[in-house]
């Protein structure tokens, strides 16, 4: 939970006739925080994100940005700026007016706003290109043009509506690392809308997960990635293997479980945990199971066959069906020891570490803050 | 294999020429026979003179008439806008019931008989007891010219991005600012364009002016009326030469203007 709560949401919820956009959210994101809202488009990650920016207004909650309540302030009087997602670049003027739009209302002198402006396109990289018009810009300059307009009027919370969907991959991941730096450098609150879940790993110092207009998780990249709450959060994150199991003993701390082949596992037991019936769900990744070569050993193994193969350059993804397990399991191996060559149909040795098993809940609502 | 086709069809560029001949051919002899020192006109030509264009400016009543007409062509230019405008924006940012009918019924005037529409007008004027003047000419025209304006506004405002305003908010700018500041210029190009095109519509228009016009003519029911007298042909056909001329330059301008406008507004769109 952060220190000083820059953005606080108090059950907002959204509806559009009977259709909850947004579902009872409460949320608290922290000044200086990169914090990422993620989920599948029509989770209500853009509906919270324009209720913070003032587009919207929420049917109730409250909205609190920097302890002062603004869930009526219309966009134009709140400390926030938005980069949208198609930049929303103004097509009449170029560089340098966009960026100074905003300041012509603060009325500065003329020295100091071009200071102000210059400075700002400084800070995005698009130095002396204050003349360029609208139409001459690439996709990558329109973003950073979309930047330095929102940062050159200092807002107290940046956010950013999927800013890099329109790049292309490379570029993308290029704007990833500026983006990150340039918020480190500024210091302020970014809010990112996203449904990219890498983008959303390697940017932001928290993520909340969203699905049906809730919040499923808010924790850190790692622990959202390592210990998702639900199914849909794991699944939504990357690949898992999901596995049925039985509860066997239930302790303050911790549960063990007993499943099909990989034996009795014992569980860290997740807040508000509820198994229903006895019967729950189970996961791991596919990068913590590990091929095991020649005579290599290891404390906990499981025999399997190539089902599947598929060559990723540095990586090759297999499907290893295992006997009794209802699902085949998937895995990724580096290329290392010829895991690209393995034939389809071969037995193969598995090593997994019991540590590695996550306890999921099955109801996307169950899991709440 | 277009090329290939059209080698199969060599009547094509000829039925191409005669189109064209027959389209323009008549509009060419007009300021040809206007520069013709005769005053009828027949074949061959008797030699080039501008004494007809002369003519022109020492006639007080063909002046007038000039006014009149440059009088209904700003006024229903700038009325045939305003609505338009307001038609265009709520048909291209709104969706709501009936949007459709309502197009249809603001476009349906394009294809409604003129004649019939300026006698029924001509009919309510006379029963509501009003004079015919160029009121009731503006208030005819001005039906007639909300589908081109509509038309042209529609596909400037078609690519208007909604968050270009919402950028502008965001930015701390008010609604009156945003609509100053973003809105208008962006869609001014668009504006302009309806503008020139519905004042060219009435400048030409001959019908309604007609009807409705009362003692006050209008250019071209000016030229309606001088084509009872031979005598006065050459000065009617200099006459239609400037107004072509006029007609051909203002379009001209407003087609630059509307292509403008739309690229403006999708230059917005491509990320």
């Amino acid at each position: 939970m952060p220190d000083r709560p820059m953005i606080s949401i108090e059950n907002v919820s959204r509806y559009y006739g009977t259709y909850r956009a947004l579902d009872d959210v409460s949320l608290e994101i922290g000044a200086g925080e990169f914090f990422s809202l993620l989920g599948p488009s029509g989770c209500g990650k853009t509906t919270l994100l324009r209720s913070i920016a003032g587009f919207d207004v929420p049917t109730a909650g409250e909205i609190r940005i920097d302890g002062t309540p603004c869930t009526l302030l219309p966009a134009n009087r709140r400390p926030t700026n938005m980069v949208f997602q198609n930049y929303a670049i103004f097509p009449h003027l170029d560089v340098g007016e966009n960026v100074a739009y905003g300041l012509k209302r603060l009325k500065l002198d003329a020295a100091e706003e071009r200071r102000r402006v210059s400075d700002a396109l400084d800070q995005v990289r698009l130095t002396g290109l204050d003349k360029r018009k609208a139409n001459e810009l690439s996709g990558g300059q329109r973003q950073r043009v979309a930047l330095a307009r929102a940062l050159v009027m200092r807002p107290k919370v940046l956010l950013l509506d999927e800013p890099l969907s329109a790049l292309d991959k490379k570029l993308r991941e290029q704007m990833q690392v500026e983006l990150r730096s340039l918020q480190k450098a500024v210091g302020i609150t970014f809010i990112l809308v996203t449904h990219d879940q890498y983008e959303a790993l390697a940017l932001s110092d928290r993520i909340a997960v969203m699905f049906g207009g809730r919040i499923a998780q808010v924790a850190t990249p790692k622990e959202i990635y390592q210990r998702p709450r639900t199914r849909m959060v794991a699944d939504f994150l990357g690949g898992m293997n999901f596995l049925q199991a039985r509860l066997t003993s239930e302790r303050s701390g911790s549960v063990s479980v007993e499943t099909a082949r990989f034996g009795t596992i014992n569980l860290e037991r997740p807040k508000g945990f509820a198994p229903t019936n006895g019967h729950v769900t189970v996961g791991i990744r596919p990068e913590r199971l590990r091929l095991l070569w020649d005579d290599e050993r290891a404390p906990h193994e499981l025999v399997g066959r190539v089902e599947n193969r598929a060559y990723f350059g540095e990586v090759t993804h297999l499907t290893i069906g295992v006997d009794g397990l209802e699902q085949p399991l998937s895995m990724v191996e580096t290329n290392d020891y010829g895991a690209d060559d393995l034939p389809l149909g071969a037995e193969i040795r598995l090593a997994y570490d019991p540590d590695a098993f996550v306890l999921l809940s099955e109801d996307e609502r169950g899991a709440r803050m | 294999m277009l090329l290939h086709r059209l080698r199969l069809l060599p009547f094509l560029p000829a039925y191409v020429a005669v189109y064209f001949l027959f389209l323009y051919l008549p509009i060419l002899l007009l300021p040809v026979f206007s520069f013709n020192d005769a005053a009828t006109t027949t074949l061959p030509l008797a030699g080039f003179t501008t004494k007809w264009y002369a003519s022109l400016w020492g006639n007080t009543v063909l002046l007038q008439a000039a006014r009149n007409s440059l009088i209904v062509g700003v006024c229903v230019a700038l009325i045939s806008t305003i609505l338009g405008i307001c038609a265009a924006r709520a048909i291209t940012r709104y969706r709501f019931r009936g949007q459709r009918p309502a197009t249809g019924l603001i476009m349906a005037p394009l294809f409604l008989p003129e004649i019939i529409v300026a006698v029924s007008l001509l009919m309510i004027v006379l029963q509501m007891g009003l004079e015919l003047s160029l009121v009731t000419v503006i208030l005819g025209q001005v039906v007639f010219c909300i589908p081109y304006s509509m038309s042209v506004l529609v596909s400037g405002f078609e690519g208007f991005d909604r968050s270009l305003e919402e950028a502008s908010y965001d930015l701390g700018e008010t609604a009156i600012g945003t609509f100053r500041r973003v809105t208008l210029p962006v869609v001014a190009p668009a504006i302009v364009s309806s503008l020139l095109v519905t004042f060219t519509i009435s400048l030409d228009e001959f019908i309604l002016a007609f009807f409705l016009s009362g003692t006050e003519p209008t250019l071209p029911v000016y030229i309606w009326g001088q084509l009872r007298f031979a005598a006065k042909l050459p000065g009617v056909l200099a006459l239609g030469s400037l107004m072509i001329l006029a007609s051909v330059v203002l379009l001209t301008v407003a087609e630059v203007m509307r292509r403008r406008a739309e690229r403006r507004t999708q230059a917005t769109l491509v990320p």
